[in-house]
């Protein structure tokens, strides 16, 4: 484990260095002054950095670090979803479980890796139970748009994106130890699908995939991406209990998903008439800008392997 | 004896200044929007909407600590005066003017208070709505007279409207655990009073000033 995770991050320094490089580069070419494509390029670089160098600490700190460092970003992207939901003040105590009792109660139940109660909490008991505290506050007012809203929250941003950590509860035969290594598996090929896809469209997009939701997201960046992250998933079947061909095609769903959760954060936020998520990691926007795609990939990534690798 | 309490109360109102700002900065991650105003050291009478006890908070801690310290909130003496703790609170932690919104003697006027405190060199925030608005439909409710009158006797002090979003969502009336909901303050253009403007039409036009800064639908946010 521990060689792999050394050759890890010493691969992804040095494509950040490289991204650092060819930046720089560029914005050397072109002059004063750098373009807004440019500027933002580099604090999404910068913001990179930044990024791998959290989750190489939670590394370090193994599954405690994993569960916090996930909760906090449960945390971040509840605040922003909330935020851009309609409340009312009778949604007050709900609001206040969802940051203070369910995003901790879910993340413990991974940390305890309780399995049962873990899957159902939030699809079942918090299903049911906060639209029954919203009614008994006694506020009717657009009830079932606040509640829907409310259920969108915590199963996209808590839910789904606890199957992260959740990974590292797996008991994968032979693979016992490793598990940290299927999470950075797991991030690298879907944030590396969201990067591919990113430079593919810039360099390549003509077609959009769904002009009324996202522009910027074209077939062209969508077949290059998810293709070059396919090869790359291969690449990293090193980290995983996978063949290069089987994690090939793990990773092909996964960034699919990571496509679509894209597409439907573009079409939430479309619909609230915002640009970005929120300012919180320079250049990216919010924390749900940059964890979209892993919110949807997450879940089919964990059931795929617990179906066919555990026992 | 004197010198050691104003300067522990100095301190006391520093510390808390301090604290208090980075606890909203961290619930709300709250920012600053300058529209057509920026921050300065310029004396500034900050007027803005008012729905939640957070909402001083909230705004100062968009200023530059500079700034904040020489900005003191006007609050009503009838509400925070009422026990020792929020005495304690309104006067010796956030070092608020208190002022009675109940006055009848002409000693009590608040624009006496406000006037003197102007006159020391601090900026003011002042709520013009008079209390906290407490409607889920009306954004905005009417002025009271206090910024004219302000504005009629120190008009060199430049009044900047800011509306201050969602911290009436983050702690509502009545509660006090904030639920951590992202946050703005838009500071907009300066506005001054015209030479003999009506009482009536100078409070409207500020009243249209401030609500020109809400966003119209929450897609006008960003």
């Amino acid at each position: 484990m521990m060689r792999e995770t050394t050759l890890l991050f010493l691969g992804l320094g040095g494509v950040l260095v490289a991204a650092s490089l060819v930046s720089a580069l560029l914005a050397w070419r072109s002059g004063d002054p750098v373009g807004p494509v440019l500027v933002n390029l580099n604090q999404r670089i910068q913001a990179w950095w930044v990024m791998v160098a959290l989750i190489g600490v939670a590394f370090i700190f193994g599954m405690t670090g994993m569960t916090v460092l996930f909760a906090l970003i449960s945390f971040a992207a509840l605040r922003e979803f909330v935020t851009l939901t309609h409340t009312r003040r009778g949604d007050h105590w709900v609001l206040l479980a969802m940051f203070l009792a369910i995003i901790p109660f879910q993340y413990w139940l991974v940390w305890t890796a309780w399995y049962g109660l873990f899957t159902i909490f939030i699809p079942v008991y918090c299903f049911l139970l906060m639209p029954a505290v919203t009614a008994l506050q006694g506020d009717t007012e657009r009830f079932l748009e606040r509640v829907a809203a409310q259920q969108w929250a915590v199963m996209l941003v808590v839910y789904c994106v606890s199957h992260v950590p959740a990974l590292l509860t797996l008991e994968i035969p032979g693979f016992e130890g490793r598990h940290l290594l299927l999470v950075a598996f797991l991030i690298i090929t879907v944030q590396g699908s969201d990067v591919l896809q990113y430079v593919f469209g810039k360099l390549l997009g003509r077609r959009s995939v769904a002009p009324a939701v996202s522009p910027s997201k074209t077939w062209e960046g969508l077949v290059g991406g998810v293709a070059s992250a396919c090869l790359l998933g291969a690449g990293l079947s090193f980290l995983t209990p996978f063949t290069a061909l089987q994690a090939a095609v793990v990773a092909f769903a996964v960034c699919l998903m990571g496509f679509l959760g894209g597409l439907v954060a573009s079409a939430i936020k479309r619909d609230q008439g915002v640009k970005d998520w929120g300012h919180m990691i320079e250049g990216h926007g919010g924390m749900l800008d940059r964890a979209d795609s892993l919110v949807f990939a997450a879940p089919v990534f964990f059931h795929i392997v617990r179906y066919f690798w555990t026992v | 004896m004197n010198g050691l309490r104003s300067f522990l109360s100095r301190q006391l109102h520093r510390t808390s200044s301090i604290g208090l700002s980075a606890l909203a900065r961290a619930i709300t991650g709250v920012r600053p929007i300058w529209i057509g105003s920026a921050s300065s050291e310029r004396q500034r009478i900050y007027f803005a909407n008012h729905a939640s006890h957070g909402d001083f908070i909230l705004l100062s801690a968009c200023l530059p600590e500079q700034e904040r310290q020489r900005t003191r909130a006007v609050a009503a003496a009838d509400y925070w005066g009422k026990s020792r703790l929020r005495r304690f609170i309104a006067e010796d932690m956030l070092s608020s003017v208190l002022i009675r919104r109940d006055w009848k003697e002409p000693a009590d006027n608040p624009v006496n208070a406000m006037l003197g405190v102007l006159d020391q060199g601090y900026s003011l925030i002042l709520f013009p709505e008079g209390t906290r608005n407490m409607t889920e439909d009306e954004p905005l409710l009417r002025f009271r007279s206090g910024l004219y009158n302000l504005a009629m006797a120190r008009p060199r002090v430049e009044l900047v409207p800011c509306w201050i979003e969602n911290m009436s969502r983050v702690l509502p009336k009545g509660q006090f655990l904030p639920v951590p909901l992202l946050c703005r303050v838009v500071f907009g253009p300066p506005i001054a009073i015209g030479d003999g403007e009506d009482r009536l039409d100078f409070l409207n036009r500020a009243h249209a000033a401030l609500l020109a800064l809400r966003p119209h639908r929450r897609g006008d946010r960003r």
